[in-house]
């Protein structure tokens, strides 16, 4: 514990450190070559983990869960002893891809009896020099549904540190081992939970000047990927409303660029305006009942927020030139936009009725596509000087920090804890897309692997 | 109104006539005068977007200098070209398309390129066009013709193309 403390500690003094070691990552490029992923990765996240020693001291053993009777299930061809080992597998991805913890999976560690769960062979841990152990079981009820068990262990201390159980349907199995290693990220961090939630994002295919763009999803690992959108209209900039239940996003559906709410479950879409204009950069209030967009009018771009289930508009700013995008802040009170009415995009933050608009963004460049983070705490947005930075700052604009330097990085978002950064980076000339991950520290850089390249990623919450 | 619409067209005949002095003449060679012969023997049919293309060449597109809407003499000399033509066929209407580089952020870009066709759309309106025949579309940096990423490429795309339908 005292070293995690310390590695938390070293993380936020020492930003200036971060920034040099992600531009030295960056400049690598290829984030597969240097991957330390391995047989237990399911072909989520890759990471290209920073060596720093402080960060991977705290040792996690992670063997397979056990069962109270192997069983089959929907979940998995080999019953729920073999699916209890699948869980381990994915508890241990997410832990290693974060970057805090070294996790060792259980295809390296001997597998504990379903009585061990609650009684860990404290000498067998010790022995391999495991600071922390994550034990649990899958059980198959006879009606098929699932319950996954989750309990973190101090071998030092031989004590419990926290449990956690889940019911859930086969199908969801995924979500009980992102259950659980949110469970013990936030113990052993103190931070928000993230594992489970999932990215929307636009899969891109063809050449460069004839791009197909869809809308998909994925969880937040990676897994589960699905394409929502055929790519017969392009599609851009998809954000998940905060129940998950929807996507707004904007189609060129019928030609013209007009931002629709996809309901989910439904798989039907409507407007979310009527309009003669086009209308884009669509983001959801954080009680997801209204939606900010964009419209140009007669050249014209202003902000606009409408009701979730329609109605009039309500414009929220009227400078002459293009005021774009908004991000609210966690409480609701306030937007952060952008606007090029000093002559080039820059910040700008408003009451959320439109009220006091002010510049806040004042260091040189362009600065645009500012995201408030669910803390509230920070602003990530880019920063163009030529190339295209990710930064943050915060509300107030002080306090610039970048956390990438790459030819072009663009439209950073935020884990649902406030504590990563998402991204898409553009690759010159070839115009090749994909995204990446990155701590708010600027440590752990990190790209996650799509099935085709990748754009506009966008984080929803955590599922409840 | 028709007063005004006359000089406008007057005016614009003029500049277009003037901007484009060293190049070929606006009107094609005549028509054979066989009544019976189809029209595709002799070219594109006058009023389609064939014929607009083969009469205004490269001026169906104007090019913006970064982050830029404004319209220079070059992008006026092809605006004139276009009202021109747009004027003489009334029954046809035109759609631009706005376009920016790939240096910009994504949504910044979808409302530079309505501005950018929005601009080629005013000026047209200016000399005379309709502006119910005329409606713009932003593609913003997601359809670039130039595939490079330099200056030179950047250029090309920063872009605002004529189309017209019959």
């Amino acid at each position: 514990m005292k070293k995690l403390i310390f590695a938390l500690f070293m993380a936020s003094a020492a930003p200036l450190v971060a920034q040099t070691e992600v531009a030295g990552t960056a400049g690598g490029g290829d984030a597969a070559a240097s991957s330390p992923a391995t047989a237990e990765d399911d072909g989520g996240l890759t990471g290209s983990v920073s060596d720093e020693k402080a960060w991977q001291d705290l040792g996690i053993a992670i063997p397979g869960f056990s069962t109270d009777a192997d069983r089959g299930t929907a979940a998995s061809a080999g019953g729920t002893a073999a699916l209890g080992k699948e869980v381990a597998r994915v508890i241990t991805a997410d832990l290693r891809n974060n970057g805090l913890f070294l996790p060792v999976g259980p295809d390296a560690l001997p597998q504990p009896t379903y009585p061990d769960i609650t009684a860990p062979a404290w000498q067998t841990w010790a022995g391999r020099n495991a600071d922390m152990l994550v034990q649990g079981y899958v059980n198959a009820a006879p009606n098929g549904t699932l319950t996954i068990g989750c309990y973190l262990y101090d071998v030092q201390l031989q004590s419990e540190l926290v449990r956690g159980g889940w019911t859930l349907q086969p199908a969801d199995w995924r979500r009980g081992a992102h259950k659980c290693a949110d469970l013990v990220y936030s113990r052993l961090s103190g931070e928000s939970p993230f594992f489970d939630s999932k990215i929307a994002y636009i899969a891109e295919t063809g050449p460069k000047d004839n791009r197909t763009k869809q809308l998909a999803i994925m969880d937040s690992d990676g897994a589960n990927h699905r394409f929502i959108t055929t790519g017969q209209a392009t599609a851009l900039t998809p954000r998940y409303s905060p129940d998950y239940q929807s996507i707004v996003y904007l189609s060129y559906l019928n030609g013209n660029p007009r931002i629709y709410i996809y309901d989910i479950a439904a798989a039907t879409q409507k407007l979310v305006t009527q309009s003669e204009n086009p209308t884009f950069a669509p983001r959801w209030s954080p009680d997801g009942k209204s939606i900010l967009y964009s419209m140009a009018v007669n050249g014209n771009t202003d902000i606009y927020r409408v009701s979730a289930n329609g109605g009039p508009s309500t414009r929220l700013t009227d400078t002459p030139g293009i005021d774009v995008g908004g991000s609210y802040s966690p409480d609701g009170t306030k937007i952060v936009f952008e606007s090029d009415r000093s002559g080039s995009q820059q910040v700008y933050v408003m009451n959320a009725d439109g009220t006091n608009q002010r510049r806040i963004s004042f260091f040189g460049g362009r600065a645009a596509t500012p995201e408030w983070s669910p803390r509230g705490d920070q602003i990530a947005f880019t920063h163009m000087v030529g190339n295209f930075r990710i930064a943050t700052m915060n509300p107030d604009g002080r306090g610039l920090t970048y956390l990438t330097n790459s030819w072009q990085d663009e439209a950073p978002t935020w884990a649902p804890n406030g504590r990563i950064v998402q991204f898409f980076r553009t690759e010159r000339n070839s115009g090749k897309t994909s995204l990446w991950q990155l701590d708010l520290t600027g440590r752990n850089l990190r790209r996650l692997r799509t099935p085709v390249d990748a754009s506009d990623p966008a984080w929803g919450p955590v599922l409840p | 109104m028709n007063r005004s619409l006359a000089t406008a067209a007057l005016v614009a005949a003029a500049l277009s006539m003037s901007a484009c002095q060293s190049k070929a003449p606006e009107t094609l060679p005549p028509q054979p005068a066989s009544p019976t012969a189809p029209a595709q023997s002799a070219g594109p049919e006058p009023g389609s977007y064939a014929h607009f293309k083969s009469v205004l060449g490269e001026r169906d597109v104007i090019y913006f200098d970064t982050d830029r809407f404004n319209i220079d003499s070059q992008d006026a000399a092809a605006l004139q070209a276009q009202a021109q033509w747009l004027m003489q066929y009334a029954g046809t209407r035109a759609t631009i398309e706005g376009h920016c580089d790939e240096r910009g952020t994504r949504d910044y870009n979808l409302a530079l390129g309505e501005r950018r066709a929005n601009s080629a759309k005013n000026y047209l309106v200016s000399l005379g066009v309709p502006a119910e025949r005329i409606s713009t579309i932003s593609y913003g940096k997601e359809r670039p013709v130039a595939l490079g990423s330099n200056e030179g490429s950047w250029a090309r795309n920063r872009r605002a193309v004529t189309i017209t339908v019959n």
